[in-house]
């Protein structure tokens, strides 16, 4: 296990620092499967946001890796599953 | 506007691009579709995303600039005026008061730059920051031309220098079209009667940690490693982004007529050119291509030129996975069935994308396509991509009749820009 | 025929005025808005001062999701399109997007926020450079943003031609409307109030080391000894005067002369473009030099430029002639956003018929301008000239003509 797990606060912490927060939308509600693209967060945004959890959290994503979590909960996974092995 | 009768001849080119110093070379390098994407060689690239690039073997005072010269003008500008020189001389016109001479008052300068003096910006901030450490950088160490760095009209002001010009001067900076639209721009100028010489262009020398580092940011720059030469693929099934380069190139317009009155070599008539933008996104790109195709169908008809007319698509063909779909798309939307018949490709493959510069880049080699009746092909597209199915020359070129060509760009900020070149005496055959 | 372009909305970001109504307010009683750096400490600086946009708060104005992708500068000038959109009572999402484009100048970019990724570059390494690094700082931003924030397809530019710039714009904006685009944002906003924009200025030499605001920038004075750089400017919408009189819309004025030349190189000896640049904006116009009402002249405030600008409009326009004011005295320079706030001003001062006047300046009679200064002076203001001039040697001319009341 990491010694510390990426969840869905910090995940909505650095969105908003990186991106900002669509009109309309409650990054307060619950996300956890709701696309990014409803959120209001293309693939730039994604990508300042990838670069903010790679710098903050030591870790390297794959290029693939942004674009293929759709969702909060698939983002946060694939996070934690680079903690887990950075932690091996 | 446009004074009636008053059309825009294309007389005098002048390249420096990586590869090829001089539009004979330049010529050569995509007539023999070799490439010149290597290794970073400026600076250590190691830590980076993206470690190749398309660089100028570039010796400036080989090129007549003197130690003043070097110290006062960024790279970007010294590309600029060795560019402008080669145009100005292949043209054979002087600017002066002599017999026979252009009218300084009367000859103006347009200069694209996407990204101006970002290596100088790049290099002085370094020092005055003492490499990042002083927030409240120290202007005792910075250099006495800085103001020329921070605000890249001095790029037009010393391209007017080495001319002679006196007319209306400018740069025109809308990111990956600036090439086409500073062009586009002279055109207009000579066209509506403010002048009727434009030495017009563009330059940029971006290759530069702060500009590597942005593009690796958004993955817009390829990460292969593997084979420098080989890093540019444009409409490549194997594609991953494009490969950063520089370079200039400036022409001599001149108004139609009075080139011919002086015996001028007229290369192309610049016979149409419209710009739009996608007010979509600053980086993305719907993937319909419709508001290039809407710039594409806007030149033609100022050109009054048939789409099935064209000979020649220069594409943008920057080798990212978007681009390259989003151009294909609008090539088919404004061009119909001639898209499947006509030759498209993309010179990006071998010079690399040196942003603003690359639009002029481009015209220079539709004007030499023109010229010898030749396409240039797209290197190293060696795998077709379903998305992309148009005839993109794959790696030789071909001889073709080459009449009327069309050359197109897109950047960053939304913008689609597309220019017809065209013999001017084509409706006369 | 061509079509004439008039001015529809006006949209303002000023040292002395937030919006079109306090900057008027501000700029006809001679307030000025220049003042000790705040943006940053510039006690290391021989310059001091500097003419800020006060009170301006982004996200009063804007969506949070543009503020982490903008410098300062793109804010301002997306707000000051907004503000000019509505002046004009446009909606553009009721207008064909390829009828509308935006051409603005820039000087230097977003330089605040190149600023701030370089320092990550040096100090912290190429992984920490920001996504919107690759479109944040270059000068294409503003044009950019505001055709996607208000859905504008249609031709757009971006011009970079110094302080010259800003009328090159609104020139480029007027070619575009007579090649057949209705509706043109143009203009310019301009901000490079922070350290590394601060050095990369004083390089340029020309920044007064004064430490009174009162006197730090006095064109046309025996004082003049350089400039207070200031920040913001205007946005305008310009419309196909046809157009935007089929929906009622008389505007502002008209953009009916526009010209620009650029100097004979340094040491030539041989005098400034500006002149030619004035007669051709006088002869685009259809104008004389009579019915010019009031000069907007650039004010350099370097002893040199000054010269040279006062033998223009002296030769032009006869010694002392024409009624010569240069509002900037109250904002410092803007750069390209300076020019497309005189345009502004010239509107505005026309309306009320008031020359607004050169703040703190005692006129040096060797120039032999009649300088509007201390306070306004009423008069009636049908056309108008506005002068910019870029380092360089970019000149750039406009005439403006406002409909008789």
């Amino acid at each position: 296990m990491p010694a510390q797990e990426f969840t869905l606060s910090d995940l909505k912490k650095i969105l908003h620092e990186s991106a900002g927060t669509g009109e309309g939308v409650d990054l307060d509600a619950d996300i956890l499967d709701t696309g990014f693209e409803e959120l209001g967060y293309e693939s730039l945004a994604l990508l300042e946001t990838g670069g903010r959890i790679e710098r903050d959290w030591g870790i390297t994503l794959d290029d693939t890796a942004l674009t293929d979590a759709a969702t909060p909960r698939a983002l946060i996974e694939t996070v934690n599953r680079h903690l887990a092995s950075a932690a091996v | 506007m446009t004074v009636a009768g008053r059309r825009v001849a294309l007389t005098g080119i002048g390249v420096l691009a990586p590869g090829g110093i001089g539009s004979k070379r330049f010529w050569d390098l995509l007539a023999d579709g070799r490439t010149a994407t290597r290794r970073i060689t400026f600076f250590d690239p190691t830590p980076f995303r993206s470690q190749v690039a398309a660089q100028i073997d570039f010796d400036p005072a080989e090129h007549g600039l003197g130690p003043q010269d070097v110290r006062r003008m960024d790279r970007a500008a010294q590309l600029a005026v060795v560019a402008a020189r080669e145009a100005l001389e292949d043209s054979g016109i002087g600017v002066g008061s002599g017999p026979g001479s252009a009218d300084p008052h009367r000859t103006g300068v347009t200069v694209g730059s996407a990204v101006g003096a970002t290596m100088g910006l790049d290099q002085e901030y370094r020092v005055v920051s003492d490499g990042g450490t002083l927030e409240l950088v120290d202007h005792t160490y910075a250099v006495p031309h800085l103001y020329g760095y921070l605000v890249p009209s001095s790029f037009a002001a010393e391209v007017a220098w080495a001319a002679g010009a006196e007319g209306p001067a400018t740069v025109v900076s809308t990111g990956c079209t600036s090439g086409i639209d500073a062009v586009g721009h002279a055109a207009e100028v000579i066209r509506e009667g403010s002048a009727d010489v434009m030495v017009a262009g563009a330059t940029d020398a971006p290759i530069s940690p702060i500009t590597m580092a942005c593009f690796d940011a958004i993955k817009a720059t390829t990460p292969r490693r593997d084979e420098p030469e080989c890093a540019s693929r444009p409409f490549d099934g194997t594609r991953n982004g494009f490969v950063l380069g520089e370079g200039s190139a400036f022409f001599v317009l001149e108004e139609l007529d009075s080139a011919r009155r002086r015996g001028a070599h007229v290369y192309a008539e610049l016979a149409g050119y419209a710009t739009r933008s996608n007010a979509y996104h600053m980086t993305g790109l719907r993937p319909d291509g419709a508001e290039m195709a809407e710039a594409i169908r806007s030149a033609l008809g100022q050109a009054r030129t048939a789409a099935d007319r064209i000979d020649y698509v220069n594409a943008h063909g920057s080798g990212t996975k978007q681009n390259d779909r989003h151009e294909t798309a609008a090539f088919k939307k404004s061009l119909g069935a001639h898209a499947y018949d006509v030759p498209v490709s993309s010179i990006k493959s071998m010079v690399g994308h040196s942003l603003g510069a690359i639009g002029s880049i481009e015209i220079a080699a539709c004007a030499l396509a023109m010229e010898h009746h030749v396409i240039p092909p797209t290197a190293n597209l060696r795998t077709p991509d379903p998305e992309c199915d148009l005839d993109y020359v794959p790696l030789t070129a071909r001889e073709r009749r080459t009449d009327t060509v069309l050359t197109v760009g897109s950047g960053f900020g939304g913008f689609q820009s597309a220019m017809v070149l065209a013999r001017p005496d084509r409706d006369a055959e | 025929m061509r079509s004439a372009a008039v001015i529809t909305g006006i949209g303002v970001m000023a040292p002395n005025g937030l919006g079109t109504r306090d900057f008027w307010d501000a700029t006809r009683v001679g307030r000025s808005g220049i003042g000790r750096v705040t943006r940053f400490d510039p006690t290391p600086y021989p310059t001091r001062l500097a003419g800020e946009v006060p009170g301006f708060t982004a996200a009063d104005h804007l969506p949070s999701r543009l503020l982490p992708q903008t410098d300062h500068m793109t804010r301002m000038a997306l707000v000051a399109a907004d503000w000019a959109l509505q002046d004009a009572g446009v909606d553009p999402g009721e207008l064909p997007a390829f009828d509308m484009g935006v051409v603005t100048a820039s000087a230097a970019g977003g330089f605040e926020f190149g600023q701030n990724e370089l320092r990550k570059l040096w100090s912290r390494g190429s992984q920490h450079v920001s996504a919107y690094q690759s479109f944040a700082w270059f000068y294409a931003v503003n044009s950019g943003q505001i055709s996607i924030r208000h859905g504008l397809k249609g031709p757009s530019g971006v011009v970079v031609s110094d302080q010259a710039g800003g009328l090159d714009a609104l020139g480029q904006a007027r070619r575009q409307i007579r090649n057949g685009t209705p509706l043109v944002i143009s203009g310019a906003v301009d901000s490079a109030i922070c350290p590394w924009g601060w050095v990369a200025q004083l390089a340029g030499g020309r920044l007064s080391e004064g430490e009174d605001p009162g006197t730090a920038y006095v064109p046309f004075d025996a004082r003049a000894a350089g400039h207070v750089p200031g920040e913001g400017g205007a946005i305008l919408v310009l419309e196909d005067a046809a157009a935007a009189r089929a929906r009622g819309v008389r505007g502002y004025g008209e953009l009916t002369g526009y010209a620009a030349t650029f100097d004979p190189r340094p040491g030539s000896g041989r005098e400034s473009g500006l002149r030619r640049a004035v007669e051709l904006a006088l002869a685009d116009a259809g104008a004389v030099p009579r019915e010019i009402d009031v000069v907007f002249a650039d004010g350099a405030a370097l002893p040199e430029h000054d010269r040279a600008e006062a033998e223009a409009l002296n030769t032009v326009f006869g010694t002392g002639r024409v009624p010569v004011t240069v509002p900037k005295t109250m904002t410092g320079r803007l750069y390209s956003g300076a020019a497309p706030l005189d345009v502004a001003t010239a509107l505005l001062a026309a309306a009320e018929g008031l020359v607004p006047p050169t703040v703190h300046t005692e006129p040096d009679p060797r120039f032999g301008l009649d300088l509007v200064t201390e306070q306004a002076r009423t008069a009636e203001i049908r056309t108008a000239l506005v002068l910019a001039r870029g380092a360089g040697g970019f000149n750039s001319a406009a005439v403006l003509r406002v409909p008789a009341k």
